[in-house]
């Protein structure tokens, strides 16, 4: 069926047609919509969820380890700074090997205090564990929350999930969308199976041990495992949601990349208005494409590598800022590269901090500087200095 | 429930021998006690802190029962975590037992750090018992201060100095915080006396909903007493009035046990000295110039147990 529907709210949507055991969240701008449309269904009947309105996102994060560790399907949803104070808890959920998925509304970190959409929340928690994928529109948004579930419940993954959608370009912004049958959603998923829970009073085990020198090098190796064993995964969740649903996913999407010799790699939003500036350029004869990343964690390294051989220049959009370094994304895609013959030139561009419009007139400056050799290693996009 | 120390010696060893705490610490003989409060099966979350890394170090544990940590400051909230999946499983029909859950923390974690998840986890109402094992410090880390600290205590972040006799404050009073929040139970115990420790768990399991108990846990090496001697120590603690039995019943203050008597007029009540006299801790205040500092003590310990008499005789 298509809807109108804002990104928030397919959230929810998605969720209700999955029916999870608990979700525990605190809200925060501009997650809020997502927990806000939730307790309606909860309120009404239409799930049997348990739904912990904790005290605090820290809580909200503990709240969902302590439910995914005694059996129940758990999922959550924050921003910002409301991942900032869960931060602590988000290396103990991978670390404990608990399948939660949260929704992330992407939103900037203060200070000075924004409530606008960059990537700095989840680019915070790049390296703790989780998978992390990212929508480009609501549709997206809607379909990674049901994917998510899979992923993060594969016995050889049970890792946690974080789903980001921009804040208000795709929260708050209702947009069409076709959403899936609630049957299909629920057959999709499946029911979930905890291989130790807490609450199996006959097979007593400890969760969450103290583990030391002789020992945890070698746990924190089995993410290293998992992280790798998800790849599959996550390719064969993509094609079977592709025959659900119609919408095949890959972990990078390449746009117009074939004969391109200047591309992008971008993530979240912006794609789309990344293949608005292409479509343009192409029209005008330049030969430019775009990648975009739905997958960053685990990075897709040979895709990446294979995207952009034989490419003249790439430039790495970062919606958030390395302070003291570069954005996050552009060194991981500069180490695709280094073993290529003659590879090509890689700059950064930081751009959209904060909520910072991002016209397509922008982006196809950011591939006339690249073609004119007007870039510098590390750009700004758009600010004023 | 009825308690006899031969069926007691009989229930199941839930926290077995074998543990790494150290030689007179009371935290497992109040676990112990608190396991033998109930013959339902029981899930417990534990904060980090001394009794947690001396149970769990890989690939040991002397658990025999479900048991889950996950950090410092979040007892409650994985209690709650825990409880919620329990609660929507056992709706479905997933799962059948009649489970109780428990969660055990330190003073630094119920105090200190954890306090924020404690107040939401009992402002919910989630159904479990919080057990604060109150060993007054942060015992794990090397006995630093916490909110829990006796006023004159010499710690290693409030040391007894030439200027500052050891910690400035008197320590919350989190039993009657927690008392505010009208959970269905809420009290104080030691674990000299067993009996009402134990009538005082049952009490919180069955309560219904979230119960606290607050248990003076004694720690020879924080405390600088002899490791045989903690047990005295939980029983001066309460004969000085520095830790009054109590409890907390369906709205209800009510003396307990040793406390009620020294209310009743059939127990001497000791002067705070014998307290502050028999642990290193507080060795400093014996010296003349912080004479007012131990008067201050005796009156703060006085118009305390003043007000809680008040208050249980409402």
């Amino acid at each position: 069926m298509k809807i109108g529907i804002n990104g928030d709210s397919a959230i929810a949507l998605a969720w209700k047609q999955i029916d999870p055991d608990v979700c525990a969240a605190y809200p925060i701008t501009p997650q809020t919509i997502i927990v806000e449309r939730f307790s309606d269904f909860v309120a009404d009947g239409e799930v049997e969820t348990e739904f912990v309105t904790t005290e605090s996102e820290h809580s909200a994060m503990t709240v969902c380890i302590g439910s995914a560790s005694a059996g129940a399907r758990t999922v959550t949803a924050t921003a910002s700074a409301g991942m900032a104070l869960m931060w602590e808890m988000l290396g103990i959920a991978s670390g404990m090997r608990v399948p939660i998925t949260m929704a992330v509304a992407n939103r900037t970190l203060s200070a000075p205090l924004n409530i606008h959409c960059d990537h700095s929340d989840v680019m915070s928690a790049r390296d703790s564990g989780w998978i992390l994928l990212f929508a480009e529109n609501v549709q997206e948004a809607y379909d990674n929350a049901i994917m998510s579930m899979r992923i993060a419940e594969h016995p050889e993954v049970r890792l946690p999930v974080m789903h980001n959608l921009d804040g208000f370009i795709l929260t708050h912004a209702i947009e069409r969308m076709t959403t899936l049958d609630t049957h299909d959603v629920k057959d999709f998923v499946g029911e979930y199976t905890c291989e130790h829970s807490l609450l199996d009073i006959k097979n007593p085990v400890t969760h969450g041990v103290m583990d030391l020198q002789d020992y945890f090098f070698e746990h924190k190796y089995q993410l290293v495992e998992a992280m790798d064993a998800s790849k599959p995964v996550i390719d064969q969740v993509f094609t079977d949601f592709a025959a659900l649903s119609g919408r095949k996913y890959e972990m990078i999407e390449c746009y117009r990349c074939d004969d391109a010799d200047y591309v992008t790699v971008v993530m979240g939003s912006t794609a789309g208005t990344m293949k608005e500036a292409v479509d343009q350029l192409r029209e005008e004869g330049h030969k430019v494409g775009c990648i975009k990343m739905r997958v960053y964690r685990p990075f897709p390294w040979e895709k990446i590598a294979a995207a952009v051989q034989g490419k003249k220049r790439v430039a790495v959009m970062d919606r958030h800022i390395g302070l003291g370094s570069t954005g996050p994304m552009f060194p991981e895609v500069c180490s695709t590269v280094i073993d290529q013959d003659s590879p090509p030139d890689v700059v950064n561009f930081v751009y959209g901090l904060g909520g910072r419009d991002v016209p397509v007139s922008d982006l196809k400056e950011v591939y006339m500087s690249m073609i004119e050799e007007r870039c510098d290693k590390l750009n700004f996009l758009g600010v004023r200095i | 429930m009825k308690l006899s120390l031969k069926e007691l010696s009989k229930s199941e060893q839930r926290l077995t021998p074998g543990h790494r705490l150290c030689a007179g610490c009371t935290e497992a003989i109040v676990a112990r006690q608190v396991l033998m409060a109930t013959e339902k099966p029981v899930v417990i979350s534990q904060s980090t802190g001394c009794f947690e890394v001396s149970t769990t170090i890989f690939p040991y544990s002397a658990w025999n029962v479900p048991w889950i940590h996950t950090a410092f400051e979040n007892a409650a909230a994985t209690a709650a975590g825990v409880e919620s999946a329990y609660r929507v499983l056992r709706r479905k029909g997933k799962v059948k037992d009649d489970i109780r859950f428990l969660a055990f923390a330190g003073d630094g974690a119920t105090y200190d750090i954890g306090f924020q998840a404690l107040s939401g986890a009992f402002e919910r109402g989630h159904n479990f018992l919080y057990v604060c094992l109150n060993n007054e410090a942060y015992m794990n880390t090397g006995i630093q201060r916490s909110g829990a600290t006796s006023h004159g205590a010499a710690t290693t972040t409030c040391p007894a100095g030439s200027c500052i006799p050891g910690k400035e404050h008197h320590p919350k009073d989190m039993t009657m915080i927690i008392a505010a929040h009208e959970p269905p139970y809420a009290a104080q115990a030691a674990p000299h006396n067993w009996k009402d420790l134990i009538t005082k768990a049952n009490k919180g399991f069955e309560a219904g909903g979230p119960a606290f108990l607050n248990v003076m846990t004694p720690c020879p090496r924080g405390w600088r007493h002899e490791s045989n001697g903690a047990i005295d120590m939980s029983r001066l603690a309460v004969d000085t009035c520095v830790w009054p039995l109590y409890e907390y019943e369906n709205g209800k203050f009510s003396l307990t046990s040793d406390s009620l008597r020294i209310a009743e007029g059939k127990k001497e009540k000791l002067p705070v000295t014998d307290w502050l006299n028999s642990q290193g801790r507080f060795k400093h205040l014996t010296k003349d110039k912080w004479m007012d500092t131990v008067e201050t003590i005796q009156e703060e310990v006085d118009r305390k147990w003043e007000n809680l008499q008040k208050l249980c005789k409402l």
